[in-house]
């Protein structure tokens, strides 16, 4: 063989490794969302429930270029898949869900507000575009200590989410530092019933890149392919020193805004759009089209995804619930500082 | 025909919409959706134009609705919760309020603020804010606690010449049902009577008159019969309302589901103990949420804020003293 054929054959191996490792946190957001969907149905999630349906391959093609341990991820609420592929135990994520007291937030806050702060997994607060400062925030003072390293930090926001003071803030203020910031717009067409065109009034969200001075991407976020290699190069500029990337990705939201939304707004036309291809079914296509797996071996993946969460959820549903009498009521860390209720 | 108090709001815009050109309404998700709560839902179709989804930009709808108010409009903003509005905090604090005392230009926008905690909401889509606005001069904020003030209180909101942050309760949107609509009510500024007593006086506004009402239920058991007064408005304030009754109980308890320090009890406290510390038989009293964010879970939320039971046992306490 020759050099360069080694070198096709083993950057191809690498592309399928990629796609099959990310297909597998698509495939397990999914089934961990089908699976919120009905117990949410079956009323035993108390509060709201919002899944990534559609969004997985971006989501997880995104975290796939993580590094747990290293770099810094703020998801958002449609991320199930990418908190996947950024190493969340299925455990903690049901436990968030179900209210267990043994989960990262105890019950103190639930569904998809959770996190591990200090290992490098923000936990979004509900206002929209105020974790991308925080990112840059944390990118920041690595760099002050001088341990900036080959770090980035990747934060996730919808199209609306874009339309936030904080968001304009954000990116204008990570562009003037130079932070290796890659924001992830998820631009599903709507932000709860509102489409794009009620929402802003540009071609395409990368534009505004231009206006900020950083670099623009825009993606089809149905094809996994797509989206690897895109966030591969989005996240190598930002690690090597190019500053904040603005990635865009377009899709469709395959879901309600939350369960309890039936999205009667989402027309037919939006459904047969080309942003609207279900990125699962295509990737488990081009799987299948490549010979990369037999359809014997997905059927088992799948089958070991279900078996996986539904032991996550049961477990996490045979936990205590917090308990009001042995909760400490402090709101600070300083607890001397705190007034009212003392730890019990 | 029974109307709930979510209903209750969305015929109070109506009403205004239909009355006064100059009045709009600018919020997310608000036109052909009907907003998150469905507090508009058919009233883009009815009033075309004049309902219109705003992007996700709570800072620029106050603006706009400030901007829009100057050329003399009426608008109606709604928040898609009351824990949004902090994102638009800036231009009600500092523009909205301050207008007419720098410039003799009034202000007339109703903000609408979906307010309150619901189990399982958690530390984002709970909070209740009227503290932090009633700080500011130059604000009116109203707290319904019925489905007549929702409609009655929301329609003198839209009449009035000043910024206006409604508070509406979200555990009361279906909870609470009445008959009817009111012709007439009791003007903004006034405090209601919701339950006559002679032991001790709640003072509580939103969603704690009804669970005062029903500690108020409990202690009538024990031989007490408990006067709750509705605050309505919590700027102003009906301090002499407040006096009056506590004139006749000799006790104070006021309760409020936002957080301790500060607020609305604190006030009403506060005022008590100056303007009517003669009347006082034992030291007023204040019961409100915990210090600590609103937690998710059900089990702890039902013990972070005021309910039956822990109103019920502060009058214990309060009748001990
Ligand atoms: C500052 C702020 N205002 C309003 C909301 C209420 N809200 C929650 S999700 C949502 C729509 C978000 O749309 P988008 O950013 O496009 O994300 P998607 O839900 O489509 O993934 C809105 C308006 C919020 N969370 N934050």
């Amino acid at each position: 063989m020759t050099q360069r054929t080694t070198d096709r054959l083993s950057s191809e191996t690498a592309r399928r490794d990629a796609f099959l490792a990310a297909y597998r946190s698509m495939l397990y957001g999914r089934v961990f969302d089908d699976k919120l969907a009905s117990l949410y149905r079956a009323g035993k999630i108390v509060g709201g429930v919002y899944l990534g349906r559609g969004q997985e391959a971006y989501s997880a093609a995104l975290a796939h270029q993580l590094r747990p341990g290293r770099d810094v991820y703020a998801p958002l609420i449609r991320d199930q898949a990418g908190r996947h592929a950024f190493g969340e135990s299925l455990l903690d994520a049901a436990r968030t869900f179900l209210g267990s007291a043994s989960g990262p937030m105890r019950g103190r806050d639930g569904n998809i507000h959770r996190g591990d702060p200090q290992n490098g997994t923000l936990a979004m607060i509900s206002h929209l575009g105020a974790m991308l400062s925080v990112v840059s925030g944390a990118l920041l003072a690595r760099r002050l200590r001088g341990e900036l390293d080959d770090c980035v930090g990747a934060a996730c926001i919808g199209d609306g989410g874009t339309s936030t003071g904080s968001f304009h803030e954000a990116v204008n203020a990570a562009a003037v530092e130079k932070l290796p910031l890659v924001i992830a717009v998820a631009n599903n067409q709507f932000a709860y019933s509102t489409p794009n065109e009620r929402q802003f009034a540009c071609d395409n969200l990368v534009q505004r890149a231009a206006g900020y001075g950083v670099e623009g991407h825009t993606v089809d976020a149905t094809d996994l392919a797509a989206c690897l290699e895109v966030f591969e190069h989005a996240v190598a500029r930002a690690r090597a020193g190019n500053g904040p990337q603005l990635v865009v990705g377009n899709l469709l939201r395959l879901a309600g805004h939350g369960e309890h939304d039936d999205a009667p707004y989402i027309t037919d036309a939006h459904r047969k759009a080309p942003y609207a291809g279900d990125c699962n079914v295509l990737a488990r296509d081009t799987i299948v089209h490549s010979g990369w797996l037999s359809e014997a071996e997905l059927a088992d993946l799948q089958t070991q995804a279900q078996q996986e969460v539904d032991a996550a959820t049961a477990t996490a549903q045979q936990e205590a619930a917090p308990d009001p009498a042995t909760q400490s009521w402090v709101a600070l860390f300083t607890t001397h500082l705190a007034e009212g209720e003392a730890e019990p | 025909m029974s109307i709930t108090y979510l209903e209750a709001i969305r015929e109070a815009q109506d009403r205004a919409l239909a009355e006064d050109p100059a009045v709009f309404i600018y919020g997310q998700d608000v036109a052909e959706f009907g907003g998150a709560f469905k507090a508009t839902r058919g009233l883009c179709d009815k009033y075309p134009g004049r309902v219109m989804n705003a992007p996700i930009s709570e800072d620029a709808m106050v603006g706009t609705a400030i901007g829009a108010a100057i050329e003399g409009m009426r608008p109606i903003v709604e928040m898609q919760f009351a824990d949004f509005s902090s994102v638009g905090l800036n231009q009600i604090i500092n523009q909205a309020a301050t207008l007419h005392w720098r410039t003799g230009t009034p202000c007339p926008i109703t903000v609408r603020l979906p307010s309150g905690g619901t189990p399982g909401s958690g530390p984002f889509h709970s909070q209740s804010m009227e503290a932090l606005y009633a700080h500011y001069p130059g604000i009116i904020v109203l707290c319904p606690a019925t489905v007549e003030d929702a409609y009655g209180m929301l329609l003198e909101a839209v009449a009035i010449d000043d910024p206006v942050i409604f508070c509406e309760h979200k555990y009361l949107y279906y909870h609470l049902k009445a008959e009817q609509l009111p012709d007439e009510s009791l003007p903004v500024g006034r405090a209601r009577i919701a339950r006559a007593g002679q032991h001790a006086t709640v003072v509580a506004y939103s969603a704690m008159v009804h669970e005062a009402l029903l500690a108020a239920d409990q202690l009538r058991q024990d031989g007490y019969e408990i006067e709750v007064i509705d605050l309505r408005s919590v700027k102003p304030l009906d301090t002499d309302s407040v006096l009056a009754s506590v004139a006749r109980t000799g006790r104070l308890l006021a309760v409020g589901e936002a957080f301790p320090w500060g607020g609305a009890t604190a006030e009403v406290v506060s005022r008590v103990a100056s303007e009517g510390f003669h009347l006082l038989d034992a030291p007023p009293q204040r019961l409100n949420a915990k210090d600590t964010p609103i937690p998710y879970h059900p089990n702890l939320w039902s013990v972070h804020r005021p309910t039956a039971g822990s109103i019920a046992a502060a009058l214990h306490d309060l009748l001990r003293l």
